[in-house]
Protein backbone atom coordinates (compact mmCIF):
# COMPACT_ATOMS: atom_id res chain seq x y z
CA UNK A 1 0.00 0.00 0.00
CA UNK A 2 2.81 2.12 0.66
CA UNK A 3 4.45 1.97 -2.65
CA UNK A 4 0.73 3.06 -4.31
CA UNK A 5 0.60 6.43 -1.66
CA UNK A 6 4.04 6.96 -2.89
CA UNK A 7 3.29 6.84 -6.11
CA UNK A 8 0.14 8.69 -6.24
CA UNK A 9 1.57 11.83 -4.16
CA UNK A 10 4.56 11.40 -6.31
CA UNK A 11 2.16 12.17 -9.43
CA UNK A 12 -0.01 14.65 -8.02
CA UNK A 13 2.90 16.64 -6.66
CA UNK A 14 4.45 16.69 -10.00
CA UNK A 15 1.45 17.77 -11.52
CA UNK A 16 1.11 20.68 -8.79
CA UNK A 17 4.70 21.64 -9.63
CA UNK A 18 4.05 21.67 -13.29
CA UNK A 19 1.03 23.99 -12.82
CA UNK A 20 3.04 26.51 -10.44
CA UNK A 21 6.25 26.72 -13.04
CA UNK A 22 3.31 27.57 -15.74
CA UNK A 23 2.25 30.58 -13.25
CA UNK A 24 5.58 31.93 -12.57
CA UNK A 25 5.99 31.73 -16.43
CA UNK A 26 3.42 33.07 -17.46
CA UNK A 27 2.00 34.71 -14.65
CA UNK A 28 0.83 38.88 -15.73
CA UNK A 29 2.66 40.74 -12.47
CA UNK A 30 5.67 40.51 -10.58
CA UNK A 31 3.13 39.36 -7.54
CA UNK A 32 1.42 36.60 -9.54
CA UNK A 33 5.48 35.05 -9.38
CA UNK A 34 5.77 35.16 -6.52
CA UNK A 35 2.48 33.75 -5.38
CA UNK A 36 3.38 30.77 -7.42
CA UNK A 37 7.23 30.43 -6.17
CA UNK A 38 5.00 30.27 -2.36
CA UNK A 39 3.15 27.55 -3.71
CA UNK A 40 5.92 26.15 -5.33
CA UNK A 41 8.09 25.97 -2.33
CA UNK A 42 5.08 24.42 -0.37
CA UNK A 43 5.00 21.68 -2.52
CA UNK A 44 8.42 21.28 -2.17
CA UNK A 45 8.00 20.99 1.99
CA UNK A 46 4.98 19.02 1.15
CA UNK A 47 6.99 16.51 -0.86
CA UNK A 48 9.77 16.13 2.06
CA UNK A 49 7.39 15.33 4.23
CA UNK A 50 5.81 12.69 2.18
CA UNK A 51 9.76 11.00 1.94
CA UNK A 52 9.93 11.25 5.76
CA UNK A 53 6.19 9.97 6.75
CA UNK A 54 7.28 6.67 4.05
CA UNK A 55 10.64 5.94 5.04
CA UNK A 56 9.71 6.97 8.97
CA UNK A 57 12.51 9.35 9.76
CA UNK A 58 13.27 12.79 10.26
CA UNK A 59 15.99 13.86 8.77
CA UNK A 60 14.32 16.77 6.72
CA UNK A 61 12.50 18.53 9.24
CA UNK A 62 14.64 21.09 9.56
CA UNK A 63 14.79 21.75 5.52
CA UNK A 64 10.90 21.94 6.05
CA UNK A 65 11.04 24.70 8.36
CA UNK A 66 14.13 26.57 6.50
CA UNK A 67 11.64 26.33 3.20
CA UNK A 68 9.00 28.03 5.42
CA UNK A 69 11.47 30.76 6.36
CA UNK A 70 12.88 31.44 2.66
CA UNK A 71 9.00 31.39 1.46
CA UNK A 72 7.82 33.97 3.87
CA UNK A 73 11.22 36.09 3.83
CA UNK A 74 10.75 35.92 0.09
CA UNK A 75 7.39 36.78 -0.63
CA UNK A 76 7.58 39.93 2.15
CA UNK A 77 10.50 41.28 0.88
CA UNK A 78 9.32 41.53 -2.80
CA UNK A 79 5.74 42.32 -1.75
CA UNK A 80 7.28 45.21 -0.01
CA UNK A 81 9.74 46.83 -2.62
CA UNK A 82 7.25 45.92 -5.73
CA UNK A 83 6.76 48.91 -7.70
CA UNK A 84 4.07 49.62 -10.61
CA UNK A 85 5.30 49.64 -13.64
CA UNK A 86 2.10 49.05 -16.19
CA UNK A 87 0.45 51.68 -17.97
CA UNK A 88 -2.94 50.58 -17.41
CA UNK A 89 -4.48 48.03 -14.89
CA UNK A 90 -6.59 44.95 -15.29
CA UNK A 91 -4.85 43.63 -18.35
CA UNK A 92 -4.92 40.21 -19.61
CA UNK B 1 11.93 -0.02 8.76
CA UNK B 2 10.96 -0.49 5.05
CA UNK B 3 7.83 0.64 3.70
CA UNK B 4 7.36 -3.32 2.79
CA UNK B 5 7.06 -3.85 6.45
CA UNK B 6 3.89 -2.19 6.82
CA UNK B 7 0.72 -4.09 8.62
CA UNK B 8 -2.20 -4.37 6.59
CA UNK B 9 -4.63 -6.37 9.01
CA UNK B 10 -7.58 -4.17 9.57
CA UNK B 11 -8.04 -6.26 12.70
CA UNK B 12 -4.72 -4.13 14.79
CA UNK B 13 -4.63 -0.97 15.84
CA UNK B 14 -1.40 -0.76 13.55
CA UNK B 15 -2.98 -0.86 9.92
CA UNK B 16 -5.54 1.99 11.06
CA UNK B 17 -2.84 4.13 11.70
CA UNK B 18 -1.42 3.40 8.43
CA UNK B 19 -4.30 4.19 6.73
CA UNK B 20 -5.20 6.95 8.05
CA UNK B 21 -1.45 8.33 7.45
CA UNK B 22 -1.69 6.71 4.01
CA UNK B 23 -4.82 9.15 3.59
CA UNK B 24 -3.66 12.19 5.48
CA UNK B 25 -0.48 12.10 2.84
CA UNK B 26 -2.88 11.72 -0.50
CA UNK B 27 -5.12 14.39 1.02
CA UNK B 28 -2.54 16.73 1.75
CA UNK B 29 -1.28 15.89 -1.79
CA UNK B 30 -4.37 17.06 -3.51
CA UNK B 31 -4.47 20.37 -1.83
CA UNK B 32 -0.93 21.32 -3.43
CA UNK B 33 -2.49 19.88 -6.94
CA UNK B 34 -5.94 22.31 -5.93
CA UNK B 35 -3.17 25.27 -5.18
CA UNK B 36 -2.02 24.77 -8.74
CA UNK B 37 -5.51 24.58 -10.27
CA UNK B 38 -6.63 27.93 -8.39
CA UNK B 39 -3.41 29.46 -9.51
CA UNK B 40 -3.93 28.18 -13.10
CA UNK B 41 -7.66 29.08 -13.31
CA UNK B 42 -8.59 31.76 -11.25
CA UNK B 43 -8.35 35.60 -12.80
CA UNK B 44 -6.90 37.93 -10.90
CA UNK B 45 -4.37 38.08 -8.05
CA UNK B 46 -6.85 38.21 -4.97
CA UNK B 47 -8.56 35.03 -6.05
CA UNK B 48 -5.03 32.97 -6.76
CA UNK B 49 -4.10 33.82 -2.84
CA UNK B 50 -7.13 32.23 -2.05
CA UNK B 51 -5.91 29.22 -3.53
CA UNK B 52 -2.20 28.94 -2.95
CA UNK B 53 -2.87 29.25 1.10
CA UNK B 54 -4.67 25.75 0.76
CA UNK B 55 -0.98 23.62 0.57
CA UNK B 56 0.49 26.24 3.08
CA UNK B 57 -1.76 25.67 6.24
CA UNK B 58 -4.61 22.33 5.84
CA UNK B 59 -1.92 20.75 3.39
CA UNK B 60 1.11 21.02 5.96
CA UNK B 61 -0.94 19.65 8.72
CA UNK B 62 -2.34 16.87 7.26
CA UNK B 63 1.75 15.85 5.88
CA UNK B 64 2.83 16.58 9.45
CA UNK B 65 0.03 14.10 10.97
CA UNK B 66 0.64 11.54 8.92
CA UNK B 67 4.37 12.11 9.80
CA UNK B 68 3.48 11.93 13.46
CA UNK B 69 1.51 8.86 12.63
CA UNK B 70 4.14 7.26 11.00
CA UNK B 71 6.72 7.88 13.80
CA UNK B 72 4.71 6.07 16.50
CA UNK B 73 6.51 8.21 19.03
CA UNK B 74 5.11 10.75 21.13
CA UNK B 75 7.74 13.22 20.98
CA UNK B 76 7.84 14.19 17.54
CA UNK B 77 4.04 15.66 17.87
CA UNK B 78 5.57 19.01 20.00
CA UNK B 79 8.74 19.39 17.28
CA UNK B 80 5.59 19.21 14.14
CA UNK B 81 3.54 21.58 16.08
CA UNK B 82 5.93 23.93 16.41
CA UNK B 83 6.69 23.71 12.18
CA UNK B 84 3.00 24.23 11.93
CA UNK B 85 2.28 27.10 14.21
CA UNK B 86 5.41 28.72 13.04
CA UNK B 87 3.80 28.30 9.19
CA UNK B 88 0.33 29.20 10.64
CA UNK B 89 1.89 32.52 12.20
CA UNK B 90 3.95 33.81 9.38
CA UNK B 91 1.75 32.64 6.06
CA UNK B 92 -0.59 35.88 7.08
CA UNK B 93 1.77 38.44 7.29
CA UNK B 94 3.07 37.36 3.91
CA UNK B 95 0.11 37.04 2.59
CA UNK B 96 -1.31 40.32 3.63
CA UNK B 97 2.48 41.83 2.37
CA UNK B 98 1.22 40.48 -1.18
CA UNK B 99 -2.38 41.29 -1.26
CA UNK B 100 -1.82 45.59 -0.13
CA UNK B 101 0.95 45.34 -3.14
CA UNK B 102 -1.61 43.63 -5.15
CA UNK B 103 -3.89 46.18 -4.37
CA UNK B 104 -1.82 49.41 -4.34
CA UNK B 105 -0.54 48.17 -7.78
CA UNK B 106 -3.78 47.69 -8.99
CA UNK B 107 -4.10 43.74 -9.71
CA UNK B 108 -7.01 42.90 -9.20
CA UNK B 109 -10.47 43.30 -10.80
CA UNK B 110 -12.64 45.64 -8.89
CA UNK B 111 -15.63 44.29 -10.41
CA UNK B 112 -15.16 41.18 -8.86
CA UNK B 113 -14.91 42.35 -5.31
CA UNK B 114 -17.88 41.98 -3.00
CA UNK B 115 -17.08 44.92 -1.03
CA UNK B 116 -13.93 46.97 -0.67
CA UNK B 117 -13.42 48.54 2.80
CA UNK B 118 -9.58 49.38 1.97
CA UNK B 119 -10.83 51.98 -0.69
CA UNK B 120 -12.36 54.33 2.20
CA UNK B 121 -9.91 54.26 4.53
CA UNK B 122 -7.23 54.96 1.27
CA UNK B 123 -9.78 58.24 0.59
CA UNK B 124 -9.19 58.86 4.50
CA UNK B 125 -5.63 58.92 3.96
CA UNK B 126 -5.33 60.63 0.81
CA UNK B 127 -7.63 63.47 1.85
CA UNK B 128 -5.65 63.58 5.33
CA UNK B 129 -2.60 63.87 2.96
CA UNK B 130 -3.96 66.67 1.17
CA UNK B 131 -5.33 68.72 4.02
CA UNK B 132 -1.90 68.41 6.01
CA UNK B 133 -0.36 69.82 2.80
CA UNK B 134 -2.59 72.69 2.29
CA UNK B 135 -4.04 71.61 -0.75
CA UNK B 136 -7.51 71.66 -1.26
CA UNK B 137 -11.00 71.53 1.20
CA UNK B 138 -9.77 67.96 2.20
CA UNK B 139 -12.39 66.30 0.16
CA UNK B 140 -10.79 63.55 -2.15
CA UNK B 141 -10.71 64.23 -5.42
Amino acid sequence: MMHAVLAVTAVIFSLAAAGAIIRIARGPSLLDRVLASDVLLAILGGALCIDMAVNRHLNNLMLVLAISVIGFIGSVTVARFVADRREQPNEP
Amino acid sequence: MSPDSWNLDLATGDAWINLVSAVFMVVGAVMSLGAAIGLLRFPDLLSRMHAATKPQVLGLFLLLASIGLQMRTWWVWPVLLVAWIFQLLTAPVSAHMVGRAGYRTKHLHRELLSTDELDAVVQKAAAKAARKDGFGDGSPH
